[in-house]
């Protein structure tokens, strides 16, 4: 895989960063050369080799439907940059 | 041939249906609707940095309980993955949901399709069901998202995170629908399904029961599907039917000048009945499913599989077979009763003690529903007992009270004093009908004085009947009955009618 400008500025909007144009080519370097090492991988057959999603063997890890006392609608509101006594007030999301 | 006619519907829909568990779906906050905005919050739901999920047991119950109902097949060992994107009413930036592993995989919704054209099978026309069978893709389970509320005036959004979190399994169909009336028909049996087993309450106004139509159109015999849209925002089954009718119209429309166009999600307007192109800044749906590190893989053993088995209620297929073969009611009448699970639970307490079924089945379907709906109340708010009901009409059947004093004096008292029985309440009111002619003596000597009245008045009649007119029997019994103000058993006055025209 090769990564373009086209590709940096999708991945950066997918992420909702900003980058500074003329750090774009230092950062296309460094993304192509850590794909180029994570290539090697490629080497390794991995035929018949189910994926690997979790290190732990752990299973039904669940929890019994009941409630418990959570957060206060007073501290979860707390930190908001933006609030009223009801809601999180953010950017109008749509016309 | 109308332009149209050319061209077919093809349909699949997307139904949430939002599991009313009491906790979340990976987090321990309270799952409940209507409560003051940001109240049933956590630091998960917020996305406080160092919280993690785990899965609500129940949830699993719930959706493998709606799977076996489907016929679907349970998923051995199912996974949770990541959706990534961003938006204001879900903090984490990701919906933990199950992309590659579904927990239920395949099975088929069956609908009734009322049908009424005239055919060599059905030459009269008649208005007849038919089965038809809706392939389903998968059941999978995950997360609601928040409320974002966009004011007019307003020039922020705002966020409630109540609903974020909620468990959720959303059923997705094959696009085997093809008109708007099967669409409305897969979204009831879904709602019916999802109300008998308890998962959902099936309020589409609220929200916990919402769909999303994927819909094209192409000429009918092409076997290739058409460039479909996704509609959102449909909150009722008649919303969702005017949306069908109207992206049938545009997109036939469009097809026909030959114009083409992309796949899309559009918005559906219930003011206008339209649908609006949805502009999203976001150009593709790029979500980047990943497995969700923060929760074990779940595997679903048959153990686990037989116990759901065993709460399995009885569902409205079965009984509405059981109703029409077994107890012999009509389609319609089956159908009512089983259109909720309340009222075929009821009538199924009714049928324990009665065996006129039919009876059972007009007290239910008309004196209590009229009862219920006068007051806007529902089945479980009634105030008397399934079995003082299906008593009454043991009663009626054995002869002991008579049907109109039942609707008339007898049920209208059972309403106000619901401890009480039918039989009770007749026997207080001396409403009881005689039943043995030996243990009335009186009031036999009482109705042979009225029928010698009528003898007495009607002289021509008795002369006719004696000279073998044997029908105007049912006239002296009518008579007598009024006499009697509908307190005579019937049975009773027949015999002596018939006694005392023999002398």
């Amino acid at each position: 895989m090769i990564i373009n400008k086209e590709t940096l500025k999708n991945i950066a909007h997918l992420a909702r960063l900003d980058f500074e144009e003329k750090e774009a080519d230092k950062m296309i370097l460094n993304m192509n050369k850590i794909l180029t090492w994570m290539e090697q991988l490629n080497e390794v057959n991995t035929d018949n080799v189910m994926p690997l999603i979790h290190i732990s063997r752990e299973i039904n890890v669940l929890r019994e439907d009941v409630v418990k006392p959570s957060l206060s609608h007073e501290k979860g509101l707390l930190n908001a940059p933006k609030k009223d006594s009801n809601y999180f007030r953010v950017p109008k999301v749509i016309e | 041939m109308i332009m149209k006619d050319k061209y077919e519907l093809v349909i699949g829909l997307e139904v949430h249906a939002q599991l009313q568990t009491v906790s979340k779906a990976y987090f321990s906050e309270e799952n409940t609707y209507g409560s003051m905005p940001n109240t049933n919050i956590s630091v998960l739901t917020l996305a406080h940095p160092g919280t993690l999920p785990k899965a609500n047991k129940t949830s699993f119950d719930y959706a493998i309980k709606m799977g076996l109902a489907l016929g679907s097949q349970i998923t051995e060992e199912t996974i949770f993955a990541r959706k990534n994107y961003f938006y204001p009413d879900l903090p984490k930036g990701y919906q933990i949901t199950q992309d590659k592993t579904p927990i239920c995989i395949g099975g088929n919704v069956i609908i009734n399709l009322k049908d009424n054209q005239i055919t060599p099978e059905n030459p009269e026309g008649k208005t007849i069901n038919k089965e038809h069978s809706i392939r389903l893709t998968r059941i999978h389970l995950e997360e609601d998202a928040g409320k974002s509320l966009h004011i007019d005036g307003e020039e922020e959004s705002f966020i409630d995170l109540n609903r974020a979190g909620v468990p959720l399994i959303e059923f997705v169909s094959e696009p085997d629908i093809r008109s708007a009336d099967e669409a409305h028909a897969y979204l009831t049996e879904i709602r019916k399904l999802v109300r008998y087993l308890d998962v959902c309450d099936g309020n589409m106004e609220e929200g916990s029961l919402r769909c999303d139509v994927n819909i094209s159109v192409r000429l009918i015999g092409a076997t290739e599907y058409g460039t479909r849209a996704e509609i959102k925002n449909l909150n009722s089954f008649s919303n969702v039917k005017r949306a069908i009718e109207y992206e049938f119209e545009r997109q036939t429309a469009l097809v026909e000048q030959n114009i083409t166009f992309g796949q899309e999600t559009r918005m559906f307007d219930a003011t206008t009945g339209t649908t609006t192109s949805l502009r999203m800044k976001e150009a593709m749906n790029d979500y980047r499913y990943f497995p969700e590190p923060d929760l074990t893989p779940v595997v679903v053993d048959k153990t686990w599989i037989e116990r759901i088995k065993n709460l399995m209620p009885a569902l409205p297929r079965a009984l509405f077979l059981k109703f029409t073969k077994e107890y012999n009611l009509s389609d319609y009448d089956a159908e009512v009763i089983t259109a909720e699970k309340e009222t075929a639970m009821y009538f199924e307490e009714m049928c324990k003690i009665t065996k006129n079924y039919k009876a059972a089945c007009n007290w239910l379907t008309g004196n209590i529903k009229g009862y219920l709906n006068e007051r806007t109340l529902a089945l479980n708010q009634f105030p008397i007992s399934a079995k003082n009901m299906a008593e009454m009409v043991n009663l009626i059947d054995a002869g002991k009270i008579n049907h109109n004093i039942a609707a008339k004096q007898i049920y209208p008292k059972m309403l106000e004093n619901p401890t009480k029985s039918a039989e009770m309440i007749a026997t207080e009111d001396n409403l009881l009908l005689s039943t043995n002619i030996a243990d009335n003596e009186a009031f036999n000597l009482e109705v042979e004085g009225f029928i010698g009245e009528i003898m007495a008045n009607f002289p021509a009649k008795v002369a006719e009947y004696k000279a073998g007119k044997t029908g105007l029997l049912g006239m002296f019994v009518g008579e007598v009955m009024k006499k009697t103000k509908g307190k005579a058993n019937p049975k009773t006055v027949n015999e002596l009618v018939v006694k005392m025209l023999a002398l």
